[in-house]
């Protein structure tokens, strides 16, 4: 009794921890969004009537579809090189990858606020060059938050990116090269089919993480340019309306699962070792 | 792989990478800049921001926090999470095949809406002590690194040398310090480290869980810049910087950095 039970005694403790405090909190805070005393889906209503927050949802889709484009072919091209480079070099690029990293999402959007900022580097640049006469304000844009989020993202690629790339064998590029592939045709029939799979897993990590971001909204794109996480935060803890905040946070548990689910399901069927 | 480079490719990707590392070093300067504003190139060099932080009593007190919670929160995590990640190996027949997506959940729930979650219904609804609830969503968010981490170790283990241990007389629960443990000890470590980290980093979880007295050190910075536009975050971040660093010689030391590109 005791041996059958064994499996079940070890995965328990934290079976129960994610039952706890995951799957029941966060099932409540979906269910609530039904139970609402106007009628099942008035929160809904509520949300999509509402063109300020249409337009928080619509600018958090489209921040994060930009952000994940640019990581993606930024994270491609630094991976590729990463991929060749003779021992030492590459172990300072991965260090230059995986220090930023490490380094907390509040400091590296911070680096940005300096960086942005009236007294900023980029203003005081502009400024000697003679270019402005008198600083521009690039902060709370949406350029600003997008290029915070590529520079926290960009890292993530290049890691799963080039752990995918050293992993082609470098004797399917030679077959490909002495069967007469120009460069480009091995990139594009060969490399690129093989490192899809990577590739796809890497863009979702990347756009389920801006989708869902807070603090580089916050510092970067402040009231002006609010995105998901932000009115989540806002919906909570300003205005205490936690039927609204928790409409906020199941769209967002929606969308992350369904792209989570669609892009894995393809990235599997695009697997080309697979087949 | 390895085929011929395009020097553009090269250099474009150069440039990422200093890219890269350049806001690093650009919040070095500012932190010892002598004014009272954040600017690049620092104007005069002093390092009154660094004492700074040390005179703000909010910063050690939310650092203190913060490395209690990533120590405890990780400590529990790998607690549960490697008899977990054992049985979901050792026992794969004997338990369902869903179990091992459960451990997944808390990477796929975004971060906000868990933190959202437990404040309404656990620091809330239960009236749980901040420091419990703080402590529990941290340990659940890491706990991912500790089954899944550990569990890509024990999947190339060889469970047989544990049967011959036991065959031999030695008890299980022995058996796994003695024989298992030492086995596994790089997955053991690589989720120590990430799962660490994770903690200290984080915001969105502990954003809704911090409360009066008690708040982690991210959530102090936050807090800070959006009253005062001084260096000492700056000063804060460099310090930050050094436990990174301190953390990347740990992993160099005991697993190579490569590791993470697995």
């Amino acid at each position: 009794m005791v041996k059958r039970l064994t499996p079940w005694i070890l995965a328990g403790p934290a079976s129960l921890l994610v039952l706890l405090l995951l799957i029941l909190p966060v099932g409540a805070t979906l269910l609530a969004t039904f139970a609402d005393a106007k009628g099942w889906a008035a929160p809904y209503l509520a949300f999509f009537n509402s063109g300020f927050r249409r337009t928080v949802l619509w600018r958090t889709v489209e921040i994060s579809l930009i952000t994940t484009v640019i990581s993606v072919i930024l994270g491609f091209i630094a991976a590729y090189v990463v991929a060749q480079m003779p021992g030492r070099l590459k172990s300072i690029m991965i260090i230059a990858a995986v220090f930023p990293l490490l380094t907390g999402v509040v400091v590296r959007s911070f680096a940005w606020l300096i960086l942005l900022g009236k007294n900023g580097i980029l203003n005081s640049a502009l400024l000697s060059l003679g270019l402005i006469t008198e600083p521009i304000s690039m902060l709370y844009t949406e350029g600003a938050v997008i290029a915070a989020m590529v520079y926290l993202f960009v890292p993530l690629m290049i890691l799963t990116l080039s752990g995918v790339l050293e992993g082609i064998p470098k004797d399917v590029l030679e077959a490909a090269s002495s069967l007469g592939a120009a460069p480009f045709a091995v990139f594009r029939q060969v490399i690129l089919p093989l490192a899809m799979p990577g590739l796809i897993v890497g863009a979702v990590l990347v756009f389920t993480g801006s989708f869902t971001s807070y603090a580089t909204p916050q510092l970067l794109g402040g009231e002006r340019q609010m995105m998901m996480g932000t009115l989540l935060y806002q919906r909570a803890m300003v205005t205490f309306d936690w039927t609204g905040a928790s409409t906020v946070a199941a769209i967002m548990v929606v969308v992350t699962i369904a792209i989570v689910l669609v892009m894995t399901r393809l990235a599997r069927r695009l697997n080309p070792m697979a087949a | 792989m390895r085929t011929s480079l395009h020097p553009a490719l090269t250099i474009t990707a150069s440039l990422i990478f200093a890219i890269l590392v350049a806001p690093l070093f650009i919040i070095l300067g500012a932190s010892v800049s002598d004014t009272s504003y954040l600017t690049f190139p620092p104007q005069g060099i002093t390092l009154r921001w660094f004492t700074n932080i040390f005179e703000i009593s909010a910063f050690r007190t939310t650092a203190i926090t913060s490395l209690q919670i990533a120590l405890l929160g990780t400590a529990l995590a790998l607690l549960i999470g490697i008899p977990a990640a054992y049985a979901l190996n050792r026992f794969r027949i004997r338990l369902p095949s869903w179990l091992a997506n459960v451990f997944v959940l808390p990477i796929l729930v975004p971060e906000i809406v868990l933190g959202f979650s437990l404040l309404k219904s656990v620091t809330i609804s239960l009236g749980l002590p901040v420091f419990i609830v703080l402590l529990l969503g941290h340990a659940l968010l890491v706990l991912p690194y500790a089954v899944r981490v550990v569990g890509a170790s024990l999947a190339s283990f060889d469970f047989s040398i544990e049967e011959a241990a036991i065959s031999l007389g030695c008890p299980p629960l022995k058996t796994f310090f003695t024989v298992v443990l030492p086995n596994i000890s790089a997955g053991v470590i690589a989720a120590f480290i990430l799962a660490f980290i994770t903690s200290m980093n984080d915001v969105s979880v502990s954003l809704f869980l911090t409360g009066p007295g008690i708040s982690t050190l991210p959530i102090q910075i936050l807090a800070h810049m959006e009253q005062f536009f001084d260096p000492t975050i700056a000063s804060v971040s460099v310090l930050l910087m050094i436990l990174t660093v301190g953390v990347m010689a740990i992993v160099e030391a005991t697993l190579g950095l490569t590791f993470l590109t697995k």
